[in-house]
């Protein structure tokens, strides 16, 4: 059976084809002010990759901020079961999930056979998210691309204190005035969602095998924080971005 | 309305006095409880012209002693409720934020204080108090809050303190709360200009008692299933054992209430169609949403089926003497839910989720009450490991509606309702 994912996120859209038990392909493009567009385009340019028709699919599962403005799908489940069910999907063991998206960040307990046991979000606070790392990247000058790179050569990372992102922003070109080197003002802020992060997972217990998923995972830097933060190995998803959107297309193949 | 018109306010009073009159001839029997409030606040803002006395008090104080004097008390906390309720917090709050108040601040405090200069909310503001009561035992804002009020009105405040009771209760804090209620019978008998009336408050006290048994039976009705009520009808019904515990017109209303209660539960009406999942609330309602959050998770099928924070005006009923009301009510008064340890307060939470037998714990993060949200995230660990359901925390406000955010609280609750579902599934 052919099923279909699709997340809408704050920043961006992703969809996945899952048939039988294995990703037939997945996409992601800027979800952009129009959610609903965005939730058709991906969608269907996921499924022209893929070389299949809309026909082909048998079931459609939305999921993310903007899973109830994907009117075709059949249903719409909340992207703490999606994450949960695509980390479980792509290794069956995983306990603990760290998911770090556009707007939010959130750590989710599995039991033994990948249910939803517990999951704290992030607050009213874009500090610990893909979006923070925005606003840095943009105040020092840095592609998103090189922080995880840039952040590894750090040897004695800054101290950003701040848990505001507009606060942490300042904080940081005051670093860069005071000479501070990048990598190191890059591996602190690293730093600072690690402990943010911590936090939320300590609420929900950690147990190995950790996996993150999510945007943010292809920061390695935040990946080596973390690590260090929390003294487990923790493995990133193979599809972080996508993860939200394979899981909704596993979900599918359960209605 | 301008206070510095005096002819208006007579005119309004007299107005006011008159449809208070005659909604309480229309009430041979059970007035809703908007007829009720109706009443109450109309009488409240004729008291100038039929020359009773008004005391604003904070909503854990004792009510009993003023009741007993024909004071008319008025809870601005129970106004914040309204203020909320009407969305009207935020300008309020904006308003307060303008006048120099930190966002910080309680809401209840700030849309208050506001409210107070511009005669603002849902009412046109409150009637001018005569005196102020602030009793401490649900938080330390109530004192600046109350200190303030009192140089705005320029009228005489009395403070009742109630130490913290962090395991117990214990003599000299006894002795302490006590000799404190003799003082406040003297300030009321200052300030009324008469001598106390200690039988009256024998009475009064009774109907106190009686009306919070009542209370909480029909709190009590909720424990089954399907829930004839829930806490968003307990957030609407508890209005009279607020404002006006110890008369008879809150014992009448407690009695036809839990009538039309155990009718509905005798002939198996929930108040969710197809109850499936019963959740227990923590904390303060977020007033501007309490329509929007019921119909969210009524449409998951989940009833909030009880709340720590309705009970909380019959949970120290078990320290009242009803025969000796004026000593025993120093206890009752300082040994409430929110003047206890976080221990204390776990235990409470574990004793409704056994006796409600819920599915899940609502906690609000209530960005306004520090007192009643700072043992929180201590409270859902117990509950997780004594009880293991599954606990969700909404990070809200009860006023300021600025501190709201549907979509968020939205994936929030969807999230948790798809664990209560799951669990649900794998139990059957």
């Amino acid at each position: 059976m052919l099923t279909a994912g699709i997340d809408i996120g704050s920043i961006t859209a992703k969809a996945a084809l899952v048939q039988d038990g294995k990703i037939i392909g997945t996409k992601v493009i800027f979800t952009g002010y129009n959610a609903e567009a965005a939730g058709i385009k991906v969608y269907e340019e996921t499924l022209a990759e893929a070389g299949l028709d809309k026909s082909a699919v048998a079931k459609i599962v939305s999921t993310g901020y903007g899973r109830n403005s994907v009117k075709f799908a059949d249903r719409a489940f909340t992207e703490i079961l999606a994450h949960a069910a695509g980390a479980h999907f792509v290794n069956n063991k995983v306990r603990t999930i760290i998911d770090i998206g556009g707007q939010d960040s959130k750590a989710i307990s599995l039991d033994e056979t990948g249910k939803v046991k517990n999951f704290v979000m992030n607050d009213k606070c874009a500090a610990g998210t893909g979006r923070f790392l925005e606003v840095m990247a943009r105040a020092l000058e840095v592609n998103l691309d090189e922080f995880g790179a840039m952040s590894l050569k750090s040897e004695q990372p800054a101290k950003i204190s701040s848990l505001c992102t507009v606060f942490a922003e300042s904080e940081v070109i005051s670093l860069i005035a005071r000479g501070e080197q990048r990598p190191e003002i890059i591996a602190g802020i690293h730093e600072s969602i690690a402990a943010r992060v911590s936090s939320m997972l300590a609420r929900v217990g950690i147990v190995e095998p950790v996996m993150i998923t999510g945007g943010v995972a292809r920061n390695e830097g935040i990946v080596h924080a973390l690590e260090k933060k929390l003294g487990v190995k923790i493995e990133v998803s193979p599809y972080a971005q996508a993860n939200g959107a394979i899981g909704a297309a596993v979900l599918a193949a359960t209605l | 309305m301008n206070q510095s018109d005096p002819g208006t306010m007579k005119t309004l009073g007299v107005y006011l006095f008159g449809q208070a009159k005659k909604l309480s001839l229309k009430f041979k029997k059970a007035p809703t409880m908007k007829d009720l409030m109706m009443v109450y606040y109309s009488e409240a803002k004729s008291a100038k012209i039929t020359g009773r006395k008004v005391a604003w008090i904070t909503s854990g104080g004792p009510v009993e002693p003023l009741i007993a004097m024909d004071v008319i008390p008025i809870y601005p906390e129970n106004h914040g409720a309204m203020i909320g309720a009407s969305k009207m917090g935020a300008g309020l709050c904006e308003k307060a934020e303008t006048m120099g108040y930190s966002n910080d601040l309680c809401s209840y405090a700030r849309s208050d204080i506001a409210c107070a200069t511009v005669n603002g909310g849902p009412i046109g503001g409150l009637p001018r108090p005569d005196m102020l009561v602030c009793c401490n035992n649900i938080c330390g804002t109530v004192l600046k809050w109350y200190e303030t009020q009192a140089r705005y009105f320029n009228v005489p405040l009395f403070i009742l303190d109630t130490p913290f009771c962090h395991t117990g209760y214990f003599d000299e804090a006894a002795r302490y709360v006590r000799s404190q209620i003799d003082e406040y019978i003297e300030f009321i008998e200052g300030v009324c200009g008469k001598k106390y009336d200690f039988e009256r408050l024998r009475q009064v006290g009774l109907l106190s008692f009686e009306g919070q048994k009542l209370w909480q039976a029909v709190l009590d009705t909720a424990a089954a299933r399907p829930a004839p009520m829930s806490a968003f009808d307990a957030f609407y019904h508890l209005a009279l054992i607020v404002t006006l515990r110890g008369t008879k017109t809150a014992v009448r209303y407690y009695q036809n209430l839990l009538a039309q209660m155990k009718d509905r539960v005798a002939r198996g009406i929930g108040v969710v169609p197809d109850e499936k999942y019963r959740l227990l609330w923590d904390n303060i309602p977020i007033w501007p949403r309490v329509r929007w959050l019921s119909q969210k998770f009524a449409s998951h099928n989940a009833c909030l089926v009880a709340d720590t924070y309705t009970s909380a005006w019959c949970g120290s009923m078990k320290y009242i003497d009803e025969n000796r009301f004026i000593d025993s009510m120093a206890e009752a008064y300082t040994r409430i839910y929110l003047n206890i340890g976080v221990d204390e307060m776990a235990k409470t939470v574990i004793e409704m989720i056994d006796k409600y037998d819920v599915d899940g714990l609502v906690l609000h993060s209530n960005r306004s009450c520090k007192p009643y949200s700072f043992g929180q995230l201590d409270i859902e660990r117990i509950v997780g490991e004594q009880r293991g359901i599954p606990c969700l925390m909404l990070e809200a406000d009860m006023v300021d509606d600025r501190s709201f955010s549907e979509s968020q609280i939205a994936t929030r609750i969807d999230a948790f309702m798809e664990i209560i579902k799951e669990r649900a599934k794998s139990r059957n």
